[in-house]
């Protein structure tokens, strides 16, 4: 049962073949099983997840089911649950259960999907191999040794074990793509905009963005479909109706115009990985897509620019954990002051603190126009070679991580090398563009992933030109061993 | 040496809206502690907020009030700082783009004297929570009622240059807030609360000289103390040689004195930017012009019509046109009375704002009410009473007795008008005085006053005393 696609589980539940309960108990049983290898979830709510199995049992029974109900899927503990523990991977929040639900939470509630947990990931979302939680890291199903990537690390593993067929990510620099990429595994970042941030435990309030991931396109895109939509708590929610993310999947791709940025392909990037990439675009050119060389001219500039942003929106919206109403309080505080600096001290992991330190340098009064005021002028100009690309191509492709997953504690000592390994994700969140990656092939037996660009909006046309490859290829149905 | 006084204000008028600026809870005042916070306003994980659009409206409209520019494109940034009672470790107000800016609003320095103050800016901001010292043995509550609650911090510019000039600015300020309905004004409930920049220099120096911020100035007399205070401390250390340092100084109302809160040494740098969670407040031609339909007649263009309708002085205008419950009262008179504007302004400005004083009553809780009132003065143009009869007639309606015309009806004090009944009196008058019209014919015409109040006494007030001035003068002359 845990090969098949939300698609085919969905059918069998509206079916009969199998209930929600015995769906979740499978999974359940999975996690328990295998997960103890993995690390991949902070929390699992056995007894709720049933119940709520039983209820969407129900609701199948009666005949109002959508295509996500009974499907059981893991949630990333950065997103706000009533009741249920929201660490964000961190001993920050590792007393805190959050009063309200995230919108993204309500969602798929409605939609009857069934939470049976919550994933690790980076402490509050910062880094890009899983390693920073206060929870221990994640490792590579592919390869114990390696990182699944991160910040997303726990959700992507899970989907890549078998243990849920899809789960929820937040991607503020590459936090979806990278993962799935390293993963062998389908990740979406939506446009900045088209999913709601309510209830989302903030990295980077202008960049961060959640999406799904899936084994398919086709789940990806259900999945989008329950997740997007306007929200009046998130005032930078876009008020537009979600598109139908499924209708357009068999679109023939003749004549879609690929444009490849030549600044993805240069030094840094890995040969194995660039074969892979390679190989991948020779079937886009047999399904019928023109390809052509763009150029994102201050494309090296993203890693910088976002190493701004990032850092100073963080320092901001993390001085809210202070010990004060929530969350880590150091013992027997001295006085105010005492009370800020310990909990803080020892609430934060290391890495939290050097982007808090980061960015409030970067804010300070002296520094505000040489580094923030400099990075929104950057962040501008790589909008702008954006806009300019996507006036001669449909969809903008390349690697979505210059190499396959690296060793646990490789870059771990070496924060920019870390930071490097999201060079070709960074600049869509900054542009706040949909971005994708798909299993494209393996280098030195690890995943490779295909990184798909559109234009403001175009999640359709994404998940049109992945499932169109997904159809004639089949890197997504690899299995890692020992989760056959 | 002569010093100058150097004053610039910030008024922070917590604007009149239901709900908060960036989230759903309500804004009442008194609640019992944190029953009014909700996950927003606690800045719990997760949460964002939502700009109330009411805010922007009563901005705009304070921005159309005092000839200011309303900015079509303006920025909510994030001042941070850490307090307890400031739950996300930053305030969301307006630093580089405020909603409003350059105006400027006209004060009354004297009856005879107007200064225009200029605006510097006028930004929307959210208030912080409070904390509670009291009570707690040792440790601090957070009460987080108060936290979101909308704010108008109106900056002005050092323009005024006494503790007079600036009360008079500050009362100018709150009776417009009130005037445009964006604000209650009650300064006990700290809804009106200001700061005050001040400097001296000597007398003819350009050059500003160094200010001190004095904090928690939340009543009028106390701006005029803390002013005063400050000034002489500022002159008093000059004279001796010393400087004065730039800081924030609180202002102690028990003591009357100001202390030092911080220096600019140990002031936050509040790492503004813009807040990446909320989108640029942007505001079109279109909802400027459909703001400007709703404003209420502002003071300064009522004041003008008072004087072009009812003739009055332009001192009289102005206390008339202080509130717009005054102003709204005076009319309400002068329309009941048929159209007595000179007469209506003596008995508002008078009587009744004494008798208000006295029994520290707004106009709003007058116990006289403007019909009975303007029917009171209808009787007096008439003649039905004098005006000395009336302030009888007045007492009786502050007592409560009903209508002017129940009053003079009950108590028998219709004005005698009949020239011989009058006549009769005076008669009656000079010949139980002989000794009296002796001295008035030798010359002494002083005892003409001690006539004529011989006469009202033996009328209780009630004959028409320009009658008995005429009669007397021709009687005793005869």
């Amino acid at each position: 049962m845990h090969h098949k696609t939300l698609v085919e589980l969905g059918a069998g539940l509206r079916q009969g073949a199998y209930s929600s309960e015995e769906l979740t108990r499978a999974c359940l049983d999975r996690v328990a099983m295998l997960d103890n290898q993995l690390n991949s979830f902070i929390t699992v709510i056995e007894a709720q997840a049933l119940q709520t199995a039983r209820d969407a049992d129900a609701r199948i029974r009666s005949g109002a089911a959508g295509p996500l109900t009974g499907i059981p899927y893991a949630h990333k503990d950065i997103f706000c649950t009533r009741g249920v523990k929201t660490s964000c991977g961190s001993r920050m929040l590792d007393n805190f259960i959050a009063p309200y639900d995230a919108t993204v939470t309500q969602q798929l509630n409605a939609a009857g999907a069934v939470m049976i947990g919550k994933t690790n990931m980076d402490e509050f979302a910062m880094g890009s191999s899983n390693e920073t939680s206060f929870y221990g890291p994640v490792t590579n199903p592919w390869d114990s040794e390696t990182v699944p990537g991160g910040s997303s690390g726990g959700s992507a593993a899970a989907v890549a074990a078998r243990l849920v067929p899809v789960s929820t990510g937040t991607d503020t620099g590459g936090s979806i793509r990278q993962p799935a990429a390293l993963c062998g595994i389908t990740g979406l970042k939506p446009t900045y905009g088209r999913v709601s941030r309510y209830g989302m435990i903030a990295f980077a309030s202008s960049l961060d963005q959640a999406g799904p991931f899936a084994r398919t396109a086709e789940d990806a895109a259900l999945m989008l479909g329950a997740m997007a939509g306007f929200d009046p708590r998130d005032s930078t929610s876009v008020e537009r109706a979600p598109d139908d993310y499924t209708g357009g999947l068999n679109n023939s791709l003749q004549g879609l115009k690929i444009g490849l940025p030549k600044q993805f392909f240069g030094e840094g990037l890995d040969s194995g990985v660039a074969a892979a990439v390679e190989a991948a675009l020779d079937e886009y050119r047999k399904l019928g897509a023109v390809i052509t060389e763009i150029s994102l001219p201050n494309s090296q500039l993203a890693v910088p620019t976002y190493y701004v942003v990032a850092p100073a929106e963080c320092s901001s919206n993390l001085s809210r954990f202070d010990g004060v109403r929530f969350g880590y309080r150091a013992k027997d505080p001295e006085d105010l002051e005492d009370l800020y600096k310990r909990s803080r001290g020892e609430g934060f992991g290391a890495e939290v603190k050097r982007r808090i330190m980061i960015g409030t340098y970067a804010l300070s009064a002296g520094y505000y126009d040489a580094y923030y005021l400099k990075a929104q002028q950057v962040r501008r100009l790589i909008r702008e070679d954006f806009m300019r690309a996507f006036e001669q191509v449909n969809v903008i492709m390349g690697p979505t991580s210059p190499s396959v997953a690296f060793r646990l504690g490789e870059k771990s000592n070496d924060p920019v090398t870390m930071y490097l390994s999201d060079i070709y994700t960074i600049a869509v969140n900054l542009a706040g563009l949909p971005g994708m990656s798909i299993p494209a092939g393996f280098a030195a037996d690890m995943p490779v992933g295909l990184q798909l660009i559109g234009n403001y909006f175009e999640e359709a046309r994404l998940l049109n030109a992945a499932h169109r490859y997904q159809q004639v290829t089949d890197w997504h149905t690899r299995v890692p061993q020992g989760f056959e | 040496m002569e010093w100058e006084t150097v004053i610039g204000l910030e008024i922070h008028a917590q604007l009149a809206t239901r709900s908060k600026i960036f989230s759903a809870a309500s804004t009442r005042y008194g609640a019992e502690p944190n029953t009014q916070a909700c996950a927003v306003d606690l800045g719990l994980p997760g949460v964002l907020p939502v700009l109330n659009a009411e805010v922007v409206r009563m901005a705009v409209k304070f921005g159309l009030a005092t000839h200011s520019s309303v900015a079509p494109r303006s920025v909510f940034a994030r001042k941070n700082y850490f307090y307890p009672d400031l739950p996300k470790g930053y305030q969301i107000s307006q630093y580089e783009l405020p909603i409003v800016h350059d105006g400027y609003l006209d004060i009354e320095v004297d009856e005879d004297t107007v200064k225009r103050i200029g605006i510097t800016r006028a930004h929307l901001e959210e208030d912080a929570g409070k904390s509670l010292h009291e009570d707690f043995h040792g440790l601090t509550g957070i009460d987080l009622n108060r936290a979101g609650t909308p704010l108008l911090e109106i900056v002005s510019e050092p323009d005024m240059r006494s503790a007079k000039e600036a009360v008079a600015y500050m009362k100018k300020i709150h009776s417009l807030v009130q005037y445009l309905g964006i604000c209650d004004g009650n300064m006990q409930e700290g809804s009106f609360r200001c700061d005050a920049n001040v400097s001296v220099r000597p007398q003819g120096q350009e050059a500003f000289g160094t200010r001190a911020e004095l904090k928690n100035i939340n009543s009028f007399r106390f701006v005029e103390q803390a002013i005063n205070y400050e000034v002489e401390r500022q002159i008093a250390l000059l004279e001796s040689g010393g400087t004065v340092v730039q800081e924030t100084r609180l202002f102690d109302a028990d003591r009357h004195e100001t202390r030092p809160m911080r220096t600019k040494e140990e002031a936050n740098d509040y790492r503004y930017f813009p807040d990446p969670d909320l989108l640029p407040v942007e505001i079109d031609p279109a909802f400027i012009a459909e703001v400007t339909q709703t404003l209420p007649e502002l003071p300064e263009v009522k004041k003008q019509r008072f004087m072009d309708d009812y003739g009055l002085s332009a001192y009289d205008a102005g206390v008339l046109t202080a509130t717009r419950e005054l102003g709204d009262y005076f009319e309400a008179v002068v329309g009941v009375s048929g159209g007595l504007g000179k007469l209506s302004a003596n008995w508002v400005m008078g009587e009744l704002s004494g008798a208000l004083n006295k029994a520290g009553l707004e106009i709003g809780s007058s116990p006289v009410s403007a019909e009975a009132l303007g029917g009171m003065l209808r009787r007096i143009e008439d003649g039905t009473i004098s005006g000395k009869i009336a302030k009888q007639v007045f007492e009786a309606l502050w007592a409560g007795a009903g209508s002017a015309d129940e009053v003079i009806e009950s108590q028998g004090l219709m004005q005698i008008t009949d020239s011989s009944a009058i006549e009769d009196i005076i008669r009656g008058v000079l010949e139980n005085s002989p000794k009296q019209v002796e001295q008035y014919r030798t010359g002494q015409e002083k005892v003409f006053g001690y006539f004529v109040g011989q006469v009202m006494k033996a009328t209780q007030g009630k004959a028409n005393p320009k009658q008995v001035n005429e009669l007397l003068k021709k009687m005793i002359n005869d």
